[in-house]
Formats: structure tokens, C-alpha cells, sequence
């Protein structure tokens, strides 16, 4: 593992080019705030911290350098004219305080990027201050509860969730204080219509759902689903987390769903993970309105666009943070649509959809075993390497371990646990097919030395920084902070 | 490949469940869920006295891979969680169906276990789903 950059600390070193100068002393502040000794920072020349960095980055793993097939995160190309755009003088220089009347240009963006959700999802209206798509998913959820409540309906303390949904399904409607009763999947990879009719009733708040599920299949029963779950009083939650699947196509507004959050760092392109902040659009339908977060963007009766607050909406469920979302990564999603326009957002399901189940076939044929033969893949598919396991004695793990020495992002493991020993592959419309069959002729090559070497595959990697981590004791001794020496304050 | 105890009985959702007397039962995960599951890194076992309805949750576990939700089969009161857990929840993988027990409950009823699977059932119902 490499040097922590304090590793490269020598006293009195100093990079003083990149410190700013301070124009004014502060000699104001309490003494009892005052620290007593300097922070340990560490002490290291200009080039030091250059080439520390550009290390770091370079032993990174990214989209930008490898192909990322990370089943259920869309991990596509960001394109740079985002960024570019995102990042004009105009847009970093504002501050999220300033008068309307200054900022029209950035309202306007985040207004046309509203309709433009709105149209693609067939929700009545759409809003983008969630900071994150969980905060999305508990602001929707936080809505359905409201709606309940305002009904005088408090007795829907229940919300069902099927096995093939998102992690965080479960997780935002137990926050935001609803029992989960989870509902089976058959075995085409539906939702078991008998267990759902079995499940409803007056205690029922909604149903959330993924649709592709997480199995990488399109819920088919999706208007029958909704009808069951109308009748008995719930609300319909659509995770966005598969939109790239169906953009275009099929709107979550017509398959009758209530609310719905958006992931636009998956769909709509905004860098990813530790590339940059998450951010969600959350929409609804009439029923929903009146309780939308704020702030959003709407235009008033003079022309102009203003932020609408929670004075303009009594029965908000308030804000989800002090200012209006990731103005930033909004701009981004904003370019990118626009970039798309109508058609090109079709192209993106259509690519994307392409992609996944050329992937799929092609990996069949190569003898890898999907986990629904017989469905048609939605914009990921599943394999399962049950039998390789059985036969030689090698997990999933160890094939995706495998694959970072080839220099392919391993796809998501173990994810969905329905399915034992899977993959989950998500290839995304920005890829070649000369990266998809590349990525088959690996996974052949892997299984072979399963055959013949198999220590080779169940010691990988052998070819990155870090070789096998110890996940098991990370886990077991969480340990999330790093401690110098002697304390934070060096005495 | 799955070792199954002959003497316990099975749920739908991989628990085993033990009789020890008239009112009082253990219950664990059994080994095909520890194996599912893999390496274990945390339980938390409902508080001794916490009352639950045939069905509630009592326990949850953490792996690497996934938490799961432990429920009971009977209604009842929580009576003792294991308490080498906190320390070593490997030793849910090691020994599924012995020190790697999570709970006992105290029924509310006298102890019925008829309504759940014995060996034979489980395993069938593991060879059908797989």
C-alpha cells in the first residue's frame, strides 16, 4: 500500500506557492476557542503532494480509464461537455443567497431541467432539492406519510417492498417510520401477484418498486400491481435507480405510480461516487403536490422565475437542506439532457438495453448461465456462477477479484441475493462492442484458468495496489479513522 | 453439502428452532442461511423482556454480503440472547446449530412446533428453490 501523504512529512517543509495570502489579521476570535498548538498537518514541498496525488489517482479505478459494467449503478460516461458548461465563471462565482433577479440564468436551468423530468417521467411536477437519491427516496416517502396522515388515515403503518427491490427500499420506509412487509418474487423474476393480493390492506401506506427490477427484468404485471394496491388505499413509490432501461420509453407516471426519485448521477450522467456529489430529482403526481419539499424553481405571475419557499407551500414537509440541492451537479444533468434532446434520450434506453442483452447472449454462448434465461434483459443482466462454484470450487468473488487484473471493473457480486453466487451486469449505452466481446473473451479466459489453475483465480488480484482486502475484519473492527501519532493537536 | 439437525425445526425464512422445555425455545439460523449469508460480522439480539408476536422480528444479523432480519415463529418474550455473539459472531458460521445459537424466547403459549418444517420438509424446500 502506498505512503499516507504524512509518511512524506519532514519538519519545516513547506509549499508555500500554493498557500494563499492572508490580507487581513484575525485577532478577534475568543481565546478559550483558540487552539493551543498547531494542527498536524503534514509538511511536504509543492512536487510532494503533486506526485502523492497524481499517484492516487492513478491507481484509481474509474470510468474514465476502465470499463465500469457495475450492475445497478449506470455507471456511464460523464460527458465533458457537463462539466465544462457547469463550470463557467457565471455559474461558480454565484452564491446560493443572492436575489433572484441576478441568478435568472441558473434558475432557468434548474427550471427547464424540472420539465424536462416532468415530461420523461409523466409526473405532474418535479422538483431537485433532494441532495442525494436517498434523501429523495425518504422525502417521497415522508410525503406518502403525509398524505396519510392528512386523510386521517394514520392506520397505514405498513409498506410493502418485494425481495427484488433496492436495498435502501426497506431502509427509507423503516426512517421514516412504516413497517416493511416484503413480498416474493416468482420465478420469471415478477412480483408474486398471490402474495401481494394476500398482503394488502388498511394497514397498507404503499408499495415500493424498482422497475427493471434489480433482477434486470421488466415487471410485467406493473398496471395490475398498481390497481391492487390503488384499491386497497396505498401509494405507488417508483425507485428511478433502472430508468436508463426504459428513458424515453415507458413513464413511471403512466405505469400509475405517486412519487418517484431519480438518481441523476445514474441516468442523467453527474459524476458518480467519489467523483462527486450524488443528487435526485423526486417527482409526484396530483395527489402528492401539495406536500413537495422546497425550494423549487416555478415561474411567477410577472414573468420571472422565483424560488417558491415554505410560505408558498403550507402543507410542504419542509426542506431537506439549507439551500436548494447540488446546484452543480444539477447544471450537469441539465447539459446533459439537453444535449440528448427527445430522441437522444431515447437512444440512451435503446443503447443501453442493446448493450445488456448482447452481453447476455454473448455470455451464454460462451457457457456462463444466466439467472432468467428465458426473459429479455432489461439494461443489466444476471449470471450465476453457481456451477462454477459446485465444479472447481471458485466463488463469485473470486472471478470478479480475477477480473481487475484484467482491467475491467468487477460487476456488482452477490447482489441480488436471490440469485446464489451472481454478477450483476451493467454494461450502459456508452460501450463499444468491441468492449462488450472483449469483456466476454475475459470471462472465458477466467473460466479456463478456473480449470487448470484455479489458485491463480481465488488469489486475485494480482496486479493492483492492494491485493485481497480483508473484508471480513474491516467489517468486524471498524476502524474509520485515521490517528497521528500523539493526537490531532501535536503537543 | 448442508448439514441438517435432525432433532430441530425449520421456518420458511432459515431459522431452526429448538424445544427446550413446556414454555421456552432457542432459536439460531440454520446452515445453509449462515452459509448464504458468509462470513458473519454482527447480531444484535433483541433485549432480554422485549415482548413479540408469532412472527416479529428478534434478532439481526450482518454479513459482509447482507443484514437479515431474524424472526420468531412464537409468540412470547425474549428470555437471553447468547452472549458470546457480541464478541464472536464467527461463531454463528462455525457452529450454526450449537454455540452459534442466537436467542432464547420464553412462549406465551405452550410450546407448538407442529406448524413448522422438520428436516425432511426443509430440505426439500431448499432442493426446490435451488
Amino acid at each position: 500500500m502506498s505512503t499516507l501523504i504524512f509518511g512524506h512529512s519532514r519538519p519545516g517543509r513547506r509549499a508555500p506557492g500554493l498557500a494563499p495570502e492572508c490580507e487581513e489579521a484575525i485577532d478577534d476570535l475568543p481565546n478559550d476557542l483558540l487552539r493551543k498548538h498547531p494542527p498536524a498537518l503534514p509538511e511536504v514541498s509543492e512536487l510532494e503532494v503533486v506526485r502523492h496525488y497524481t499517484r492516487l489517482s492513478q491507481q484509481n479505478f474509474s470510468i474514465d480509464t476502465h470499463f465500469y459494467p457495475l450492475g445497478s449503478c449506470t455507471m456511464k460516461y460523464n460527458p465533458r461537455a457537463a462539466n465544462h458548461l457547469a463550470m463557467l465563471e457565471g455559474f461558480l462565482g454565484a452564491h446560493p443567497l443572492a436575489p433572484e433577479r441576478g441568478r435568472q440564468g441558473f434558475l432557468a436551468c434548474v427550471f427547464e431541467l424540472q420539465e424536462m423530468l416532468q415530461a420523461v417521467t409523466g409526473m405532474s411536477r418535479v422538483v431537485l432539492n433532494p441532495m442525494a437519491g436517498a434523501q429523495g427516496e425518504f422525502a417521497g416517502m415522508a410525503m406518502i406519510r403525509r398524505y396519510h396522515e392528512m386523510r386521517k388515515d394514520a392506520g397505514r403503518n405498513e409498506v410493502l417492498v418485494p425481495d427484488a427491490a433496492h436495498g435502501t427500499n426497506p431502509a427509507s420506509a423503516v426512517m421514516s417510520g412504516f413497517r416493511v412487509r416484503e413480498i416474493p418474487t416468482d420465478r420469471e423474476g415478477d412480483v408474486n401477484m398471490e402474495a401481494l393480493r394476500a398482503a394488502v390492506g388498511p394497514q397498507t401506506a404503499g408499495i415500493m418498486l424498482t422497475n427493471p427490477s434489480t433482477l434486470g427484468v421488466f415487471e410485467r404485471r406493473i398496471l395490475d400491481i398498481a390497481k391492487i394496491v390503488h384499491e386497497a388505499g396505498g401509494l405507488l413509490y417508483y425507485d428511478g435507480a433502472n430508468l436508463n432501461a426504459i428513458l424515453g420509453r415507458v413513464r413511471p407516471g403512466d405505469m400509475q405510480f405517486d412519487v418517484l426519485h431519480l438518481n441523476l448521477h445514474k441516468t442523467f450522467s453527474t459524476p458518480h461516487g467519489g467523483g462527486g456529489p450524488g443528487a435526485a430529482a423526486l417527482g409526484v403526481g396530483p395527489r402528492l403536490e401539495p406536500f413537495l419539499p422546497v425550494p423549487f424553481v416555478a415561474r411567477s405571475e410577472a414573468g420571472g422565475l422565483v424560488w417558491v419557499e415554505e410560505g408558498d407551500r403550507p402543507e410542504t414537509i419542509g426542506r431537506l437542506s439549507a439551500f436548494m440541492g447540488n446546484g452543480g451537479v444539477l447544471l450537469r444533468a441539465y447539459v446533459y439532457a439537453r444535449l440528448l434532446g427527445r430522441q437522444g434520450m431515447r437512444r440512451v434506453s435503446e443503447y443501453a438495453t442493446l448493450n445488456a442483452n448482447y452481453l447476455a447472449r454473448e455470455l451464454e454462448a460462451a457457457g456462463f448461465e444466466l439467472a432468467y434465461p428465458r426473459r429479455r434483459a432489461s439494461h443489466e443482466c444476471i449470471v450465476t456462477l453457481k456451477r462454477e462454484a459446485r465444479e472447481w470450487g471458485v466463488s463469485a468473488m473470486d472471478f470478479a477479484k480475477r477480473l481487475l487484473d484484467y482491467g475491467v471493473h468487477a460487476p456488482t457480486t452477490y447482489f441480488p441475493l436471490l440469485v446464489p453466487e451472481c454478477l450483476l451486469i451493467e454494461p450502459t449505452e456508452t460501450e463499444s462492442p468491441e468492449t462488450l466481446d472483449a469483456f466476454v473473451l475475459t470471462m472465458t479466459k477466467i473460466r479456463e484458468e478456473v480449470q487448470n489453475d484455479p489458485e491463480r483465480v481465488r488469489n486475485a488480484p494480482w496486479t493492483t495496489p492492494v491485493r485481497r482486502l480483508d473484508d471480513v475484519r474491516a467489517a468486524r473492527e471498524l476502524d474509520l479513522a485515521w490517528h497521528p501519532q500523539g493526537g490531532l493537536d501535536k503537543a | 453439502m448442508n448439514k441438517l439437525s435432525k432433532d430441530l425445526r425449520y421456518t420458511e425464512s432459515h431459522e431452526w428452532v429448538r424445544r427446550d422445555s413446556e414454555q421456552e425455545i432457542t432459536i439460531g439460523i440454520t446452515d445453509h442461511a449462515q452459509e448464504a449469508l458468509g462470513d458473519l460480522v454482527y447480531a444484535e439480539i433483541y433485549p432480554v423482556g422485549k415482548r413479540l408476536d408469532a412472527g416479529d422480528v428478534c434478532a439481526v444479523v450482518e454479513s459482509v454480503k447482507a443484514a437479515s432480519d431474524i424472526y420468531t415463529p412464537l409468540a412470547g418474550t425474549v428470555a437471553a440472547g447468547n452472549p458470546v455473539l457480541a464478541k464472536s459472531p464467527e461463531i454463528i458460521n462455525r457452529d450454526p446449530y450449537g454455540e452459534g445459537w442466537l436467542l432464547k424466547v420464553k412462549t406465551a403459549h405452550p410450546v407448538d412446533l407442529s406448524g413448522l418444517l422438520d428436516a425432511a420438509g426443509y430440505e426439500r424446500m431448499l432442493a426446490e428453490a435451488h
